[in-house]
């Protein structure tokens, strides 16, 4: 693999800070966010509910609704800041740019349109003098990229498979020709075999076309075999960044080791390791480290000192733990 | 000795379409199945398949909610559609339910002590206030939460795995003789699966509860259950004790799932292996009554399958495939036969 600092970044985020105003106060959705996608690389970010991926993702997209709002950062879209856009400007980066594939497919397409009218009016809106024959040939191109036939066009979204329908929200995505497609969850309602019939053709579009994929799930085994890197977040944190190898291997902060021998497998049977504690309130957060409360190795400075993403020996590795910061060495090996 | 519950030979058919000028359609959500509960010897019995499968709906129908279309749903030996009065109450405490959403089993008006303290109130389980308070209090303990930390709330002031395990403890108030679990974690994050499904499991092992887990997951299904029943769109394509299924599947089908599921460890090749299947081929195929229902997926397909329906072979004693694979190696048992018998009871089929 190409090492990360050889490549070019497409995307970064720098204090990327996401907020909602609530009655009971302000709750920090996304927290002083530092991600950095590389160009053409699948990345994954994991976290349970709550802890900010599905608000990251729609944080990029600009697409936060009242009360959230962005209060603070940068997202660096090679090189322009998406938040200095005018709306405008900012509503054709969307889907010609960075495109977004859907949780839900069954939900996300128009039940009284077909197909091939649905994907039409959407290439027409971001690309006006499109003629009519041109964006049909496209659209049955696209169908064909993601494994479905040109007839499918003519049929209606109740007469399509969930599978089906998946394929043809990938395909409308990468209309255009994005440079990051954002995927959320994409195959959590579908059944495991056309889970990874999706995921292989997302895989073989983004090769094709050169795109940077996020994957947002908590599916740790999908991330395992789909993705390159992965950041786990934890209330809006981003605590480890690394290799699929490094984050699986070698697990370095304790909220990722829990979260890795929680895993069920067909290796151990009747043995339940969960995730100790109740989970995080954004509301009324601890101080110091957000994850010291359930933290297993917490030592007295967690309270206090909130710790910051530091490089570990591996090139690309990085966690967010006071035992891996000067003068603690002892998680390193 | 009749079964606790038993579904025999149920069949449930959906009709569908036939409004605006379309072709009337019928759908099999589920054919001749059969499957009991002792009523002496507790069983954690798994029926898993993916979305279509049939799973939900035999949950509806072994809980009463819906009639099958023909066969019957037996509880201690009489038809659930025909209880009354005490039979009725007896089937309605006895067969207890888990639900998939822990958000839509609640009334967001009242507090969440109501669904705790309806059934005490419905079936007259304590004779003062602090008896059932005490019941409730006993019930949550058991499911591992803290009374004071639950009881007084609303539901959206909890999280999800503490509302689904409120749901457990409602179930357990009523000293049920089965639950019937249907994708009881499905929507409870990845660290709080483990803790639901050790509550479901100490339930079974503690106070021997016997279970039906429906399921699409075989990883957490593997960690709970002792046997496994896998459907295929309304019918059974295997079932066996769980260890041998998952570690040697028999049916194509089977095997398929068990190597589609993406493992936590890096660098297994899921993205490169060809997956050998064609969903659009599927689809047509999956519309024919004739045949194997998997024909048009299958790898192992021969033209046989796609006329006729194999029969569920008996591989060992304790596990059956419907496959033509395995028809001479196994025995044919009969249509509609209760397979649960087949590996609850470990001894030699008398």
């Amino acid at each position: 693999m190409t090492a990360p600092s050889m490549r070019r970044a497409l995307l970064e985020t720098r204090g990327l800070e996401i907020q909602f105003d609530t009655r009971r106060g302000i709750a920090r959705a996304v927290n002083e966010l530092d991600l950095t996608l590389y160009e053409g690389e699948r990345f994954g970010l994991v976290g349970e509910s709550g802890s900010g991926k599905t608000t990251t993702l729609l944080g990029l997209l600009r697409l936060i609704e009242e009360p959230g709002r962005i209060a603070a950062g940068e997202i660096l879209l090679d090189g322009v800041d998406l938040l200095k856009l005018s709306d405008e400007a900012m509503r054709r980066v969307r889907l010609s740019r960075i495109a977004m594939v859907p949780q839900g497919a069954m939900n996300s397409l128009n039940p009284v349109i077909r197909i091939g009218d649905q994907m039409r009016l959407t290439i027409l809106e971001h690309e006006r003098d499109v003629k009519r024959d041109e964006a049909d040939d496209r659209i049955r191109e696209l169908l064909e990229m993601v494994g479905l036939l040109p007839t499918v066009a003519r049929l209606y979204p109740h007469e399509l498979s969930g599978g089906m329908k998946q394929r043809v929200c990938i395909a409308t995505a990468i209309c255009l020709g994005p440079q990051l497609i954002l995927a959320d969850e994409p195959t959590s309602a579908l059944d495991v075999v056309v889970q990874r019939q999706i995921m292989q053709t997302l895989r073989s579009l983004q090769e094709r076309i050169k795109a940077t994929v996020l994957l947002v799930g908590h599916d740790m085994g999908l991330m395992a075999q789909f993705v390159e890197r992965i950041g786990i977040m934890y209330g809006g944190k981003l605590v480890e960044v690394g290799t699929v190898e490094e984050i699986f291997r070698n697990p370095r902060h304790p909220y990722t080791q829990l979260l890795i021998s929680s895993i069920p497998s067909f290796e151990t049977r009747g043995t339940f390791k969960s995730i100790p504690g109740a989970g995080l309130s954004l509301l009324n957060p601890p101080g110091g480290c957000l994850f010291h409360p359930r933290c297993p190795d917490v030592m007295d400075e967690c309270a206090t000192r909130a710790p910051t993403l530091v490089q570990l020996q591996e090139d690309s590795h990085r966690a967010a733990c006071l035992l891996y910061e000067e003068g603690n060495h002892a998680g390193t090996t | 000795m009749p079964a606790l519950l038993e579904a025999r030979r149920v069949r449930k058919v959906f009709h569908g379409g036939g409004a605006f000028g379309g072709a009337a359609t019928q759908t099999v959500a589920v054919d001749d199945f059969s499957m009991s509960v002792c009523a002496e010897t507790p069983s954690f019995v798994t029926v898993a398949g993916e979305s279509g499968s049939g799973k939900t709906t035999i949950a509806r129908l072994l809980l009463g909610l819906a009639p099958p279309t023909s066969g019957q749903v037996l509880y201690q030996g009489r038809d659930v559609h025909t209880l009354k009065g005490d039979g009725l109450r007896a089937y309605r405490k006895d067969v207890q339910a888990i639900f998939q959403d822990p958000f839509e089993v609640y009334n967001p008006f009242y507090k969440v002590d109501h669904i705790l303290t309806t059934p005490i109130r419905k079936f007259k389980l304590a004779d003062s206030k602090e008896h059932a308070r005490d019941l409730i209090v006993e019930a949550l303990e058991t499911v591992g939460l803290r009374p004071d930390e639950t009881l007084g709330r609303y539901p959206h002031q909890l999280s999800g795995g503490q509302r689904q395990r409120i749901t457990i403890a409602r179930a357990l108030l009523l000293k049920p003789r089965l639950i019937i679990a249907d994708e009881p974690v499905s929507m409870v994050d990845a660290s709080l699966r483990a803790t639901i499904l050790e509550s479901l499991h100490g339930l079974f092992s503690k106070f021997g509860i016997s279970f039906i887990y429906i399921t699409h997951d075989l990883t957490t299904a593997y960690q709970v259950t002792d046997s496994l029943v896998i459907l295929y769109h309304g019918f059974v394509a295997e079932a066996g004790p769980v260890e041998e299924l998952i570690k040697q599947p028999q049916h194509p089908y089977t095997r398929q799932l068990i190597s589609s599921i993406p493992v936590t460890e890096p660098g297994r090749g899921w993205l490169d292996e060809k997956v050998a299947q064609n969903e659009a081929e599927a689809s047509a195929a999956t519309d024919s009554e004739l045949g194997c229902r998997y024909a048009g997926r299958c790898v192992d397909v021969m033209p046989r399958c796609r006329s006729t329906m194999p029969a569920l072979y008996q591989t060992d004693s304790r596990r059956a495939c419907a496959c033509f694979l395995h028809e001479e190696s196994g025995v044919a048992l009969p249509q509609g036969e209760d397979l649960t018998r087949l590996f609850t009871t470990p001894t030699t089929p008398a």
